[in-house]
C-alpha cells in the first residue's frame, strides 16, 4: 500500500539535496554561467587540492565547534542565537591574552585557548542569566548580546587596541609570531584545531548519549515544568548548557584569531555561529551528524569563493545552496510528520 | 534644527514600516524572525523592478509581494506543518540575504529611479511642523499612515481587537468562532508586506540604489525596536525615530570619534535588553501598580500566545 519506510527515509535525505542543487543550477543558468562547470569549480575550489582542503578544514573547525555547542543548548530547549557574540567574546579574550601575556608559544597559545573558552562561556552565561533571572527571552537577549559583542570588538579595534598611528577598522596589529597557531605542511593544515574539534564533538556526543547530565538536560528541554517537579534544578541545567555552548563558541573565536586572522578583526565571527545553527537544524539536532554536515557546508562556502574568482559570479551562491537545502529539509520533515499525523488520525477515529 | 529633524523623519521612514509591520504580525501571535532577510531581498527586488520598468510604484509593489511571500512561507510552515516559527524564520532570513546578493549582482551601483518629492500644499506652510513633516515624498507620508493606521487598527477597531484575541488567547478566540489560523495567515502577510515596503523605501528613497548588504542589521534592529516599543505601533515608531536620532548623532560625531557610527548604531540592542529587564523587575511592577502612567509608557508585555502554534485538536 505504501512505500517501504526506508525508501521514504532515503527520500527525505536525497530529495532536498537534489532540489537544492536543482535550484542552484537554475540560478546559475539565470546568471548566464555554465552550470556544470560551476559545480566542478565548486569541487576543485574546496577539496580539489591540499591547499584547498586545508582552507576547507580551517572553516570546518569553527563551524563544527559552534554547531557542537548548539546541540547542547538546543537539547536544553534553548535557541542560543547569541552564539555569534560568544565567538566574538572568545576572540576578544584570546586577543587580550595575546597582547598582554609574555611567554613561549606553547604557553601563550594554551592560555589564549583557555581565555577564549572562558570569554565565550561568560558571554553565554550573561544570556543565560538574562533569561533565568531577568525574564529576557534568550532569542532576543542573545541577538542583543551579539551586537553588543561586535560593538565591543569594534571599540577595542579602533580605541585601546588600535594599530600604531592609524585607527582603522581593518583590525589590530598582527600578533607576535608566538601567538600564531602552528600548522603542518606546505598546505598549512590546522592540526591542533582539528584535533580539538574532534575531541569536542566526541565529548558532546558522549555527554548527550551516555550521561545522566545529558538525559536530564533533555528532560529540561522537553518539559521544564515536569523536569522541575521531578527535582531537576532547571536553572542550573539551563545555565550549564549556556556555559558549555559558549565555551565551545569561545574556543572557535580563539582559534579564529590565533590560527586564521592572527589579529582581531571586526567581523571575526564570520557568520560561523549563525551557519552553525543551520548545520544543527539540518542534522536534526543530533551530534553524530554535525561533523560531516559542517564539512559539507565548509566545502560549499570555501568552494564558492573560487566561483566568484573564475566565473565572475557572486560568491553568495554557496550561501543560497546551504539555505535552500536546510529549508527543504525542514519543510519536508514537517510534511512527513503531517502525513503520519493524518494517517494515524484516520486509523484511530477521535474519541468523544 | 528643522532641517535636521526633517532629515531624521525621512531617514527613519523605512524602519517605521518594518516595526509597524512586525508589531502587527506579533500581535497576531506569530514571530516572523526573517525580517533581516525580508527587508534585504525586498530592497533588492524593489530597486531591480523599478530600474527595469522605470516605475517606482511597481518597485514598491514587487517588494511588498516578496515580503508577503516570505511571510506566507513562515505562516504555512508554522500552521500547516507545525514547524518551529523561529527555525523557519531564521533559515529564511539567512537564505534571503544570500539570494539578495546573488540575484542583485547585476544591479549593484546602477542609477535607478527614486521616489520624487511631493510637498503637501497648505500643510507645508505650517511653521516648523510643515518643514519637518510635510515636505517629503509619498514614501515618507505613507510611513505616517502606517503608524496612525496601525495604532487605530490594533487598538480601536473590532478587527484589531479580534486580532489581539488571536495573539493573546487563541483557544478563547477560536471558541468565539474566530478562524484563528486564517487570521494569523492574513496578519503575518500584512506584516510581511509592510516589511517589504520597508525594503523598497530603503533602496528607492532612504539609501538610493542597490549594493550588497544595503540594509544590513536593519531587520534585527526592527525586531529589537518592536520589543522596545512594547508591541504598540506608536511606541515602536518612536523607537524607530529615536534610532534615527542616534544615527544622526553618530554621523556628527564621526570626525571626532571615528567609530561612533558603528557603535551607536548598535545601541538599540542594549536598550532593548534594558527595557525587557526593567519591566520584569518587581520594583517596576510595584511602581506601575501605584502610578499606571509608568505602565502605559514603559510596559512591555508580549502577546501571550506569541510564537506558539494553535491546533484544533
Amino acid at each position: 500500500m505504501t512505500a517501504p519506510s526506508w525508501l521514504s527515509r532515503v527520500a527525505t535525505i536525497v530529495l532536498p539535496i537534489a532540489l537544492a542543487f536543482a535550484v542552484a543550477l537554475v540560478l546559475l543558468q539565470l546568471a548566464g554561467a555554465p552550470p556544470f562547470e560551476a559545480l566542478g569549480l565548486l569541487w576543485d575550489g574546496s577539496v580539489g587540492s591540499a591547499a584547498k582542503m586545508s582552507d576547507t578544514l580551517a572553516a570546518w573547525v569553527p563551524l563544527t565547534l559552534a554547531a557542537a555547542g548548539l546541540v547542547v543548548t538546543f537539547a536544553a530547549g534553548l535557541w542560543n542565537i547569541g552564539v555569534e557574540g560568544q565567538i566574538v567574546a572568545g576572540a576578544v579574550a584570546a586577543t587580550w591574552v595575546a597582547r598582554e601575556v609574555p611567554g613561549p608559544a606553547a604557553v601563550l597559545i594554551f592560555a589564549m585557548l583557555v581565555a577564549g573558552v572562558v570569554g565565550g562561556a561568560l558571554w553565554a552565561l550573561l544570556a543565560g542569566l538574562l533569561k533565568t533571572r531577568g525574564g529576557v527571552n534568550e532569542i532576543f537577549g542573545g541577538l542583543g548580546l551579539d551586537f553588543v559583542a561586535s560593538g565591543l570588538a569594534i571599540y577595542l579595534i579602533i580605541g585601546p587596541w588600535k594599530r600604531e598611528g592609524v585607527a582603522s577598522t581593518s583590525g589590530t596589529d598582527l600578533f607576535r609570531p608566538e601567538a600564531w597557531m602552528p600548522t603542518v605542511g606546505v598546505a598549512q593544515f590546522p592540526v591542533i584545531p582539528i584535533a580539538l574539534t574532534v575531541v569536542a564533538v566526541v565529548l558532546v556526543y558522549v555527554l548527550m548519549r551516555g550521561t545522566r547530565f545529558g538525559l536530564r538536560l533533555k528532560a529540561v528541554g522537553k518539559n521544564p515544568r515536569s523536569a522541575h517537579l521531578l527535582g531537576i534544578p532547571t536553572e542550573r541545567y539551563t545555565l550549564a548548557a549556556f556555559l558549555l555552548c559558549g565555551g565551545l563558541a569561545g574556543l572557535a573565536g580563539a582559534i579564529l584569531v590565533s590560527g586564521v586572522f592572527h589579529k582581531l578583526v571586526p567581523s571575526v565571527s564570520g557568520g560561523y555561529g549563525f551557519l552553525g545553527i543551520l548545520v544543527v537544524l539540518l542534522a536534526g539536532y543530533r551530534a553524530a551528524w554535525i561533523a560531516p554536515i559542517a564539512f559539507f557546508f565548509a566545502a560549499i562556502a570555501v568552494g564558492s569563493t573560487q566561483l566568484s574568482l573564475r566565473l565572475d559570479l557572486d560568491s553568495s551562491l554557496g550561501g543560497v545552496l546551504q539555505g535552500v537545502l536546510v529549508l527543504f529539509v525542514i519543510l519536508l520533515g514537517g510534511w512527513r510528520a503531517r502525513r503520519t499525523r493524518r494517517r494515524t488520525a484516520l486509523m484511530e477515529p477521535e474519541g468523544p | 534644527m528643522e532641517a535636521t529633524l526633517a532629515t531624521i523623519v525621512a531617514s527613519a521612514s523605512a524602519l517605521v514600516y518594518a516595526v509597524v509591520g512586525e508589531t502587527i504580525t506579533e500581535k497576531a501571535g506569530v514571530v516572523n524572525l526573517s525580517m533581516e532577510g525580508t527587508i534585504m531581498l525586498s530592497a533588492m527586488t524593489g530597486f531591480a523592478v523599478a530600474y527595469s520598468t522605470g516605475s517606482v510604484p511597481l518597485g514598491f509593489l514587487a517588494a511588498a509581494g516578496v515580503g508577503m511571500l516570505i511571510a506566507a512561507l513562515v505562516a504555512f510552515a508554522s500552521i500547516e506543518l507545525r514547524l518551529n516559527q523561529i527555525a523557519v524564520g531564521f533559515v529564511l532570513a539567512l537564505l534571503a540575504i544570500e539570494l539578495s546578493s546573488f540575484l542583485g549582482d547585476p544591479y549593484v551601483g546602477q542609477h535607478g529611479p527614486s521616489v520624487s518629492a511631493v510637498p503637501i500644499p497648505l500643510l507645508e506652510d505650517i511653521p516648523f511642523v510643515g518643514r519637518v513633516l510635510f515636505r517629503h515624498n509619498l514614501s515618507v507620508y505613507g510611513s505616517y499612515l502606517a503608524i496612525v493606521g496601525g495604532y487605530l487598527f490594533v487598538f480601536h477597531t473590532r478587527r484589531g481587537l479580534e486580532m489581539q484575541g488571536v495573539g493573546e488567547r487563541a483557544d478563547a478566540a477560536f471558541a468565539r468562532g474566530i478562524d484563528v489560523n486564517r487570521l494569523r495567515y492574513l496578519y503575518t502577510m500584512v506584516g510581511g508586506a509592510l516589511a517589504g515596503i520597508a525594503g523598497a523605501a530603503f533602496s528607492l528613497d532612504v539609501k538610493l540604489g542597490w549594493r550588497e548588504g544595503l540594509t544590513t542589521n536593519f531587520g534585527w534592529i526592527a525586531l529589537a525596536i518592536v520589543i522596545f516599543g512594547g508591541w504598540n505601533p506608536i511606541r515602536a515608531a518612536f523607537g524607530a525615530y529615536l534610532f534615527g536620532v542616534l544615527a544622526w548623532a553618530a554621523l556628527q560625531l564621526q570626525p571626532v570619534f571615528p567609530s561612533a557610527s558603528q557603535i551607536l548604531a548598535l545601541l538599540p540592542f542594549p536598550l532593548m535588553i534594558f527595557a525587557l529587564v526593567l519591566v520584569y523587575l518587581q520594583l517596576f511592577r510595584d511602581l506601575a501598580d501605584r502610578h499606571p502612567i509608568w505602565r502605559r509608557l514603559l510596559s512591555s508585555d508580549p502577546p501571550s500566545g506569541m510564537g506558539t502554534a494553535f491546533h484544533r485538536e
